[in-house]
């Protein structure tokens, strides 16, 4: 009796333990983000910040060229994250809808590509936006950053593609559309759930991106959020609490699209699940 | 990035609008002749000329840049001095860069070893809770896993910060005297651990979430014919939930390596590669070479040895998930 009432229990507990495994991170670069300083540099830590202050955030966003920064990094995930929509979903109708020579070995090429180690390629790049003249521009991050997420809207569109019933297309062409109409009023309003989530996990990658613009723009007004938050604990020092406040500024639309990306990326399973 | 494996062909038949033939309707468009059959590959143009161009382009210029001679000198004054193959043989004969791959090498194994298996674990798990506890789990691992690379790796320094970090703090506390100002990134071994530390909890998300919904997919009649078999738990986890999960943790575990292995941004993040450059891991020390000490042909040749160990490796991930999905390209 003792045995199976352990045997119910243990998951359980394990299953708390891992979840502040999980959140704990999390949740210190919160409470130290609102904690007063006195609190953060306490000899024993104040585990919940019971004085809650903006005086850290109002640190982190009084640094020079902060807005400049939060502007590159929207102008250049936006951008990145809309070209490569344009792009990923005329092709995703061809590799999801069309018979053609060579379609296995594209879709393999993506996938491939999806793959492909930017860390590593960071001298080459760095040599050919020097020659272009392109150095501290948002324009070869925003190029870079599209084809970056590029094969992974490109092959998740397919599927989203996919999954819409033929049958509609081809009643829609009977009715007297084309078949880049058919497209345009078919296919695309049935599509949005799938549009919504890849470009929302091509926005966190071209937010999160890091390596390529520590190279290529290293001038303070060119810079993006991630190397803004890199360095902002050499350039402050030990001012944690301002180091986490910007740590969660950066995190928080990151977070929020996460949870709502989550309830929509399982959504979506479930639609392919019944309909396969 | 999750393993292209949710999709579903569509169920109708795969007729297929042909050329000529098919179904097409009186549209509009006058030839459909010649134009039709070219249409998949100019949908796909803008696609592969972005691609090749910006990804294709860099990578053979890494080769080309590999086999000159590309210092500071040259690179101000825009010089090309072909060296052949100088920078190979001094990368390949260089006692660092072994050091270094053995070191990428260990340190992706430990990395993966540890994510799949506590992944898999939590996985497993997660199908055992009940609902609501289940739910309460994964809210926990979607915020791990939803927290920026940099980010993250900000709030580990400050976790492990020598003065008033909670870590030392806590160690301090239940026993471990000595650790009460600890520094952890003045050795090798010590950041090594919380750039582990830092991969791992930010990896077991992705593992333990996929695997969960993948033990979703096993349908029930296996697990009552095994147990009216007369298999035990054990019995019915080896034989049937594994064989079941085969293919999936496979995938996973190269999709890891692959990650694991080029994991620039935690490494560089948390200690640049130091201290005295010990921490450095391939594509670190390609940065450091490169970029840090303007020998950027040397660099280059770095980045291309890299460049095709991974390249291996991907192709091995690739087979397995082209075999999975045989029937939908």
């Amino acid at each position: 009796m003792k045995r199976s009432l352990m045997g119910r229990l243990w998951p359980n507990l394990v299953a708390v333990v891992l979840f502040i495994f999980c959140v704990f991170p999390v949740y210190w670069m919160f409470a130290t983000a609102f904690k007063p300083t006195v609190d953060i540099i306490a000899e024993d830590p104040v585990w919940f910040p019971t004085d809650a202050t903006l005086e850290h955030f109002r640190t982190a966003m009084e640094v020079d060229h902060f807005w400049t920064m939060v502007g590159n990094s929207l102008t250049v995930t936006i951008l990145a994250v809309l070209f490569s929509l344009i792009i990923g979903v005329t092709s995703a109708f061809a590799l999801a809808r069309m018979r053609f020579k060579g379609r296995r070995g594209f879709i393999i090429g993506f996938m491939l590509a999806q793959m492909a180690p930017w860390e590593v390629m960071v001298i080459a790049i760095y040599i050919i936006v020097r020659d272009a003249d392109m150095l501290n521009s948002l324009i070869p991050l925003t190029l870079f950053y599209m084809v970056m997420i590029l094969p992974f809207t490109l092959l998740t569109l397919r599927g989203f593609v996919a999954a819409v019933p033929r049958e509609l297309e081809e009643s829609a062409m009977v009715d007297g559309c084309t078949r880049m109409q058919a497209f345009r009023r078919v296919i695309l309003p049935l599509l949005a759930p799938g549009l919504m989530s890849t470009s929302l996990f091509g926005f966190i990658t071209a937010w999160n991106e890091f390596p390529l613009v520590l190279v290529l723009n290293k001038e303070a007004d060119a810079k993006t959020l991630p190397v803004w938050l890199s360095s902002f604990q050499t350039a402050f020092g030990d001012d944690w609490g301002a180091t986490m406040a910007a740590a969660s500024l950066f995190a928080i639309p990151i977070l929020i699209l996460f949870v709502f990306l989550q309830r929509r990326a399982v959504a979506g399973l479930t639609d392919g699940a019944v309909k396969g | 990035m999750t393993v292209q494996k949710t999709e579903r062909p569509p169920s109708g038949p795969t007729e297929v609008q042909t050329l000529d033939g098919g179904p097409r309707p009186t549209g509009p468009r006058r030839s459909p002749g010649r134009l039709a059959g070219l249409t998949p590959y100019l949908l796909l143009a803008p696609a592969i000329i972005a691609t090749l161009l910006l990804l294709g382009w860099p990578l053979v210029n890494n080769g080309i840049l590999s086999f000159q001679n590309l210092n500071m000198r040259q690179f101000i004054l825009h010089l090309t001095e072909w060296n052949g193959i100088d920078n190979y043989k001094e990368v390949l004969s260089s006692e660092d860069f072994w050091r270094v791959t053995g070191r990428s090498v260990a340190f992706t194994a430990v990395n993966v070893v540890l994510i799949m298996m506590l992944g898999t674990m939590v996985g497993l798990l997660l199908a055992r809770l009940g609902r609501k506890m289940r739910t309460f789990l994964l809210v926990g691992l979607v915020l791990a896993w939803a927290m920026p690379v940099v980010a993250a790796s900000t709030v580990y320094q400050w976790l492990f910060a020598q003065r008033f970090g909670v870590v030392n703090w806590v160690l301090a506390k239940i026993g471990f005297e000595s650790m009460a100002d600890h520094d952890w990134l003045a050795t090798q071994y010590s950041t090594f651990f919380v750039v582990l530390l830092l991969i791992v909890w930010m990896s077991i998300p992705f593992v333990a979430i996929n695997l969960y919904a993948a033990t979703t997919t096993i349908p029930k009649e296996l697990y009552e014919a095994a147990s009216l078999d007369g298999a035990g738990a054990w019995k019915q986890f080896t034989q049937v939930t594994l064989p079941y999960l085969r293919p999936f943790l496979y995938a996973t575990t190269f999709l890891e390596i692959i990650w694991v292995f080029k994991a620039f941004v935690q490494v560089f993040t948390i200690n640049e590669g130091g201290p005295d450059r010990l921490t450095e891991i391939l594509p670190v020390y390609a940065y450091i070479e490169g970029m840090g000490n303007q020998h950027f042909g040397m660099g280059a040749a770095i980045a291309l040895l890299t460049i095709l160990i991974l390249l291996a490796i991907t192709s091995f991930y690739l087979r397995i998930v082209l075999k999975q999905e045989e029937d939908e390209l």
